[in-house]
């Protein structure tokens, strides 16, 4: 009350970023404390400290929660099946190569139900950024075990603790071949910024893995709270940089994850077959 | 790599596939994406030669899935863009088609129709490519019967792909597909090619999904082009904007489907054989066409009176024609080479106006004249 009499009669200052930002689309649809809207926030930063020009862009989106983020953004989206997010953006990019397109997936949406399609844009050097939001769980439909849930964590589909292992995405976008590979989390804002805009400049399959908090679903059923806070302290609780995990053993590794960048090289982008008949071949990778 | 021609104006002895394929160059195909499946591997293999020589991008995708979405990506990018599969394969483009059909992206699906889990010829999938996908929409669907019609049909296709901005289907078969046969390819001026409605709106005044008229096809601005638009499989509203309103959703699912059937009569044309004065028409689509004009003949020989409507476009369904043929005729006969699928539909279209039967065959096999003949003893 008090912060808003003190503000009352002034003119409120506009976030710098707004701009970026389909007004028309508000209230947005995440729940409060959800991670998303602070991967949204990181996102334009990235656009807007490298300069991007987003009419140029396109942002590419299944479905889920994550898949909600570009609807935000003054972009033209693909938005809307589950897990096809890199063959839209396959086609979209060998047909328009000088378009910049983005992906956004859930951890099910990207290698659950897309799970092959990640490993062959990866293969490829497919040139576009995915930005994972690993949230632990299906939230949009719920809070379902998905690929990324902790052994044993209690989910909507897993009540009496999940059996499954978890992926390591990044492990897995290396060892297929992404050029650009590293995991962040949404309580170390300034690696995320640092990741998400180093993703937006590599030229070839850039994965950056966003630990994030679904409070509404995974808070409350596998860890039983739904206070954003508690989610966030879980998080900084598993991560570990990857200098320090470099020096742990497996056992102390257990149950973490690291963070960090694991892979950043340049090799020849992907374009189809029409590469083979393009003079520029392979112009693009030394370029970069 | 060298320059290729697109247009391959003269005469030919070709594969139906590869008829396909040259169909879809004349027509400005430009992307294509498909997953190996027999009978229609041709396809993909000749689009692999021509398609980088002429300009375009081939992409041999990961599975089906890979491949429709690449295409409808590709499509809201500008390109006109093609996909082939044989039927299991299709199963899966079902997906892809529904998402085309949602954000109206045009995109051409050539089905080489095959039984469950081998390649024997059937026209199983009749129905399946029309009301596979979810949702509602009204899929368009062309049914060659030759090599010749192959390339027709598959420049129709990308034509009415771009004109009405929705997924075309051309239902090829076996048959058909793996048949040599003379293909006469005209002059590229000959051949009418069309191309979508691209706005020239400015993005402040551009509405994407904004028709003018309940059965309207909307102007295209195309990706990275600064109008901003969500591409959304959601039920949205004429700026694109997910939207969850009753009268919005409404005004989508009618407009849809009606861009179409509205159409109908232009879209879904049949052709006749001595049906003037038939007291008995048999009706067919696809390969199946063949054998009942050699039966008819040999039926007019005896002195029988009998005529022949060929189905070009089994979807939209021709209403119509089949309505005022029941009038004029006393008996229609359904030929197909599957368990009766499309001859409910035709039934149902002739609302008793006349007799109708059905000659079906599903063995794998096309039905031979002689095979009809004996069929058509009980019931001419
Ligand atoms: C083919 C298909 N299967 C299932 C669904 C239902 N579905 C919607 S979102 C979702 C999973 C969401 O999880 P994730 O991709 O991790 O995104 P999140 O909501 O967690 O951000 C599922 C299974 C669907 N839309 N389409
Ligand atoms: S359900 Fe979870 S992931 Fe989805 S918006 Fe709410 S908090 Fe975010």
């Amino acid at each position: 009350m008090a912060a808003e009499l003190k503000n009352a009669g002034t003119a409120l200052p506009v976030n710098p970023l707004r701009k970026y930002v389909r007004e028309d689309r508000m209230p947005h649809f995440f729940c409060p404390g959800c991670g998303c809207g602070q991967v949204l926030g990181s996102f334009l930063r990235g656009v807007d400290g490298l300069g991007l020009d987003l009419d140029r862009m396109v942002t590419v989106a299944g479905v889920g929660c994550t898949a909600r983020i570009p609807v935000y953004m003054k972009t033209d989206t693909l938005h809307g099946v589950h897990g096809r997010t890199l063959p839209w953006a396959m086609g979209i990019k060998l047909h328009s190569k000088e378009t910049k397109v983005v992906v956004f997936a859930g951890d099910g949406d990207a290698v659950s139900i897309g799970g092959n399609h990640f490993i062959h844009a990866a293969r490829r050097n497919l040139d576009v950024l995915m930005i994972v939001v690993n949230n632990f769980n299906f939230a949009m439909t719920g809070g379902q075990v998905a690929p990324m849930t902790p052994a044993g964590a209690v989910t909507m589909t897993t009540p009496w603790g999940s059996g499954e292992p978890p992926f390591d995405m990044c492990a897995l976008a290396q060892a297929a071949g992404a050029t650009y590979v590293a995991r962040t989390a949404t309580p170390d804002i300034g690696q995320m910024d640092r990741m998400i805009k180093k993703g937006l400049s590599h030229s070839g399959f850039g994965v950056v893995e966003v630990l994030s908090q679904c409070p509404t679903h995974f808070g409350r059923y596998a860890l039983g709270s739904g206070s954003p806070a508690k989610l966030l302290d879980w998080i900084r609780g598993i991560c570990v940089p990857k200098d320090l995990a470099d020096a742990m053993n497996p056992e102390e590794l257990k149950g973490k994850l690291v963070t960090g960048e694991f892979v950043d090289v340049v090799r020849p982008v992907f374009r189809g077959s029409s590469f083979v008949a393009d003079e520029s071949a392979g112009k693009d990778a030394e370029e970069a | 790599m060298k320059k290729e021609k697109r247009v391959l104006t003269g005469v030919h002895f070709m594969q139906g596939n590869y008829a396909a394929v040259e169909g879809a160059l004349a027509a400005g195909c430009d992307f294509f994406a498909g997953y190996p499946i027999t009978p229609a591997n041709e396809i993909s293999e000749r689009m692999s030669r021509r398609l980088p020589a002429v300009g375009g991008v081939f992409l041999q995708g990961e599975d089906e899935l890979c491949s429709i979405n690449a295409v409808a990506g590709a499509s809201l990018a500008g390109a006109k863009a093609m996909t082939a599969t044989a039927s299991a394969g299709y199963d899966y483009l079902q997906e892809g088609l529904e998402y085309g059909v949602a954000v109206e992206a045009p995109m051409v699906i050539v089905d080489v129709q095959r039984c469950r889990g081998e390649n024997f010829a059937t026209q199983a999938d009749i129905m399946q490519v029309h009301w596979g996908p979810a949702g509602d929409h009204e899929m368009i669907v062309l049914a060659p019967s030759s090599v010749q019609e192959l390339f027709d049909f598959t420049v129709r296709a990308f034509n009415l792909a771009e004109e009405y901005r929705t997924p075309v289907v051309v239902l090829s078969e076996t048959t058909i597909a793996l048949m040599r046969e003379r293909l006469v390819i005209p002059e590229p001026d000959a051949i009418p090619v069309m191309n979508r409605k691209w706005t020239d709106k400015t993005p402040e005044t551009y509405l994407p999904f904004k028709a003018d008229s309940p059965w309207g096809v909307p102007e295209f601005a195309g990706l990275g082009r600064g109008y901003h638009t969500i591409y959304s499989i959601n039920p949205h509203d004429e700026r694109g904007s997910i939207e969850w309103d009753p009268d919005a959703f409404e005004r989508l699912y009618t407009r849809i489907p009606l861009k179409v059937t509205k159409n109908r009569g232009k879209i879904s044309t049949v052709q006749h054989w001595r049906a003037d004065d038939a007291k008995a028409v048999l009706v067919a689509y696809g390969s199946e066409v063949r054998p009942c004009l050699d039966a008819m003949n040999t039926l007019r020989e005896q002195g029988k009176k009998v005529g022949v409507m060929k189905i070009d476009a089994p979807w939209p369904f021709p209403e119509e024609a089949v309505a005022d043929l029941s009038g004029r005729t006393d008996l229609v006969v359904t030929v197909e080479m599957n368990i009766g699928k499309y001859a409910g539909e035709i039934e149902r279209a002739c609302r008793g106006r006349c007799r109708t039967a059905r000659v079906t065959k599903n063995r794998g096999m096309i039905h031979s004249p002689e095979e009809i003949l004996e069929s058509l003893k009980e019931v001419l």
